[in-house]
């Protein structure tokens, strides 16, 4: 315990206390996915819960991504507000069809007569040696398309925070959860409760350069800009926390303050998230510009088992360095 | 590829700031054209380009201070880019131009050669889209600025540092004026560098310009009154003149050895207002008739006192004159200017008494002097030129 009242947490526990508010206060919710019972979740978020709620609220499904996300969204017609949980975005390509052409249309297609209330869990990123089946960042997939919502909490207020908003919302939301963030260790206020899934949120104030990122890559570039500032590099830290839609009135404000803006995005660089940002940028704000933006990215190979070959492929701290360096010509 | 650096602009000068780019990346440039505006403690200075070709990048900026010798600007040969072969052209005359292979009539060929852009050579400017708004809103051209983004673009900093050494210019009190202070350091340095290091030895002769006068009088009543020459002038230009006949006082100094120099560029002492001193050339003084001079030395004084001398005038004279007459003065024992060798000083015109033919008579007299650096040249040279400039003085009519 601080002195500031705050616990000691994880985003891992912090996950898992959503899930429990959220059965807690909601009895249409329950949980469903892969080993989320009796295994207590892949990565532990959904421990005791079976043992709290009971078998109807906390299902362990087939392995068959298609067939539970597809019960998810017929639960949710019916007026459930299932989360489903998915292992790693890499596997819930599986469930493409259901998300993409079912989740994401109905409301359109039934001319607004049904909605899916639909919340979708699934692990991403790299940095854990499990190579190319378990590693990937898809979330520039889902961010394409519309009828989704897509967030990415990289804090632990945000862990604890988005399920809950995510469940409010009438439509589809997927929720990304980088694996490397589950151990991240933190203080959570003891009352900490749902927040906003629509805004960025600039994680540190800055008046040189405006990075750009979200999800597994905030802590990398706070720690690139905590460096730069001992360097006299003022940067400034936007955590896009919403990845579709995207809050560009937050990062064109701050580019067009600090005219400079390196994107940091461990998905690929083509067609990805990266490569919209940047369009946005210079659709919004091009005569604010003071040198090209720069993108430090996964590198377009698929991501590598061996361990210094998966650190060559993700953007790492001295990456963010250098591009912000090169932005801002004090190479 | 050539580099255009830092002239020097006298022999005391170390560093200037370069005030102003005239040229910009891409365009061609001639020798002797002015390119660039550097600040001296003499002032600002027009600094000339030495070499034809293209300007191809501009390293410093306006508002840098830096040393002399410093490369200021790339340039590249200004051969044109090779155009492509243009088509054979049936010719009527000149030299016939046999095609490879017979071509039927109905085969047209082109009239004129297809216009080739690449000819031109076209260096796109770098700068931010930030820059070049502001530039705009400033009214800052873009073309001068020495980019300091990215692969060397032009960033907002940089346009607005440039504003920012304009708007410096801009408030000074007047175009052209100096700061009296490092004025007075400039000359103190030059002048403590002269005495150290300059034997000097001094000759002086009293000039009869009785005849001279009555020449120029002359000559000026047959001129419109815009036109007609100071006396001055033709002092000057018996001074020029003379000094080719005695070389080893017309040129410098340099490394413990006489360079004499192959043309008189005649220094002239200009007093600016608040006791400043510049003594920019009149180049080929001794190749100029006396009307000629007389234009230079207008154009030169004028020029010295708005501040827009050259640095082709600054940093060539080979040798100065020093003329205090209009001061009263009567004889002049002037301090040389390194690395010249010698200064030649002119007094007042008093009516004298003069021994003409064994009879005493009243006639215009001038004394002048010469200061000379005894490294260079022995009395008798020195003597030999005071000769020569009263024997030019006795007949003017040869130097119109």
């Amino acid at each position: 315990m601080s002195t500031s009242g705050k616990a000691r947490t994880t985003y891992r526990e912090a996950v898992r206390a959503a899930l429990r508010e959220a059965l807690q206060r909601d009895p249409r919710v329950f949980l469903m996915g892969e080993d989320v019972g009796r295994y207590g979740g892949t990565y532990a978020c959904s421990k005791g819960l079976l043992e709290e709620f009971g078998e109807d609220r906390v299902r362990d499904t087939p392995l068959s991504e298609s067939a539970f996300v597809g019960a998810g969204i017929g639960a949710a017609l019916n007026g459930m507000r299932p989360i489903v949980e998915i292992m790693t975005v890499n596997f819930s390509l599986l469930a493409l069809d259901q998300i993409v052409n079912t989740a994401a249309t109905l409301r359109h297609m039934s001319g607004g007569q049904f909605s899916i209330p639909l919340v979708i869990r699934m692990a991403t990123g790299g940095g854990r040696q499990l190579a190319a089946q378990h590693s990937h960042s898809l979330e520039a997939w889902y961010a394409h398309v519309p009828g989704l919502r897509v967030v990415s909490p990289a804090t632990l207020e945000d862990a604890r925070g988005m399920l809950w908003s995510a469940l409010q919302d009438a439509d589809p939301v997927i929720i990304f959860e980088h694996a490397l963030l589950y151990n991240l260790e933190g203080e959570l206020a003891p009352d900490a409760g749902a927040v906003d899934i629509e805004r960025a949120a600039v994680r540190r104030a800055g008046s040189h350069v405006t990075l750009i990122t979200y999800g597994g890559s905030l802590g990398k570039t706070l720690k690139a800009a905590a460096i730069l500032a001992e360097d006299s590099i003022d940067a400034e830290v936007i955590d896009l926390r919403s990845l579709r839609p995207l809050d560009e009135a937050t990062f064109l404000a701050s580019v067009a303050k600090t005219r400079h803006a390196v994107i940091v995005d461990e998905g690929w660089k083509s067609v990805g998230l990266s490569a919209e940002i940047l369009a946005r940028i210079i659709e919004g704000c091009f005569y604010e510009l003071d040198a090209p933006i720069a993108r430090v990215c996964g590198r377009e190979v698929p991501i590598p088992y061996a361990q210094h070959m998966e650190e060559a492929a993700l953007p790492q701290v001295k990456d963010i360095l250098a591009a912000v360096r090169r932005v801002l010509a004090h190479v | 590829m050539s580099e255009f650096r830092m002239p020097s602009l006298g022999a005391d000068m170390e560093s200037g700031t370069l005030v102003e780019w005239l040229v910009r990346p891409g365009q061609a440039v001639k020798r002797g054209q002015v390119v660039a505006v550097v600040e001296t403690q003499k002032g600002a200075v027009e600094v000339e380009i030495w070499e034809d070709g293209i300007v191809q990048a501009l390293l410093v900026q306006p508002g840098a201070c830096v040393p002399v010798g410093e490369v200021l600007a790339t340039l590249a040969d200004d051969t044109p880019l090779p155009a492509p072969m243009p088509p054979p052209l049936p010719s009527g005359e000149g030299v016939e131009v046999l095609p490879a292979r017979s071509i039927p009539a109905s085969e047209s060929i082109p009239s004129q050669p297809i216009p080739d852009s690449s000819r031109q050579p076209t260096v796109r400017l770098r700068a931010s889209p930030a820059a070049r708004r502001r530039a705009q809103e400033l009214g800052v051209d873009l073309a001068g600025i020495h980019g300091t983004g990215p692969n060397g673009a032009v960033s907002l900093e940089d346009v607005e540092h440039a504003a920012r050494a304009a708007q410096t210019r801009a408030t000074r009190p007047a175009a052209g004026a100096y700061d009296p202070a490092a004025m007075r350091a400039a000359i103190a340095a030059a002048m403590a560098k002269s005495k150290r290091e300059i034997p000097h030895y001094y000759l002086g002769t009293s000039i009869d310009v009785g005849h001279a006068q009555d020449w120029l009088s002359e000559t000026n009543a047959q001129r419109p009154v815009k036109a007609r020459i100071l006396f001055a002038a033709v002092l000057l230009a018996a001074v020029a003149r003379g000094l080719r006949e005695v070389p080893e006082l017309n040129g410098f100094w340099i490394d413990g050895s006489f360079q004499s120099a192959e043309s008189v560029h005649l220094g002239v002492g200009i007093a600016l207002r608040g006791g400043g001193l510049v003594a920019p050339a009149i180049q080929h003084a001794d190749r100029m008739s006396v009307s000629e001079l007389m234009q230079a030395l207008g154009d030169l004084v004028q020029r010295a006192r708005a501040g827009a001398l050259r640095s082709s005038e600054l940093n060539t004279a080979t040798v100065t004159v020093t003329n205090l007459g209009e001061q009263g003065v009567e004889s002049v024992y002037g301090v040389i200017y390194p690395p010249q060798v010698a200064l030649v000083g002119l007094g007042k015109i008093l009516e004298r008494p003069w021994v003409q033919d064994g009879a005493v008579c009243v006639r215009p007299v001038v004394n002048a002097t010469l200061a000379a650096d005894h490294r260079a040249s022995v009395g008798h040279r020195g003597a030999l030129f005071l000769a020569a400039l009263d024997r030019l003085l006795q007949e003017p009519e040869k130097l119109a």
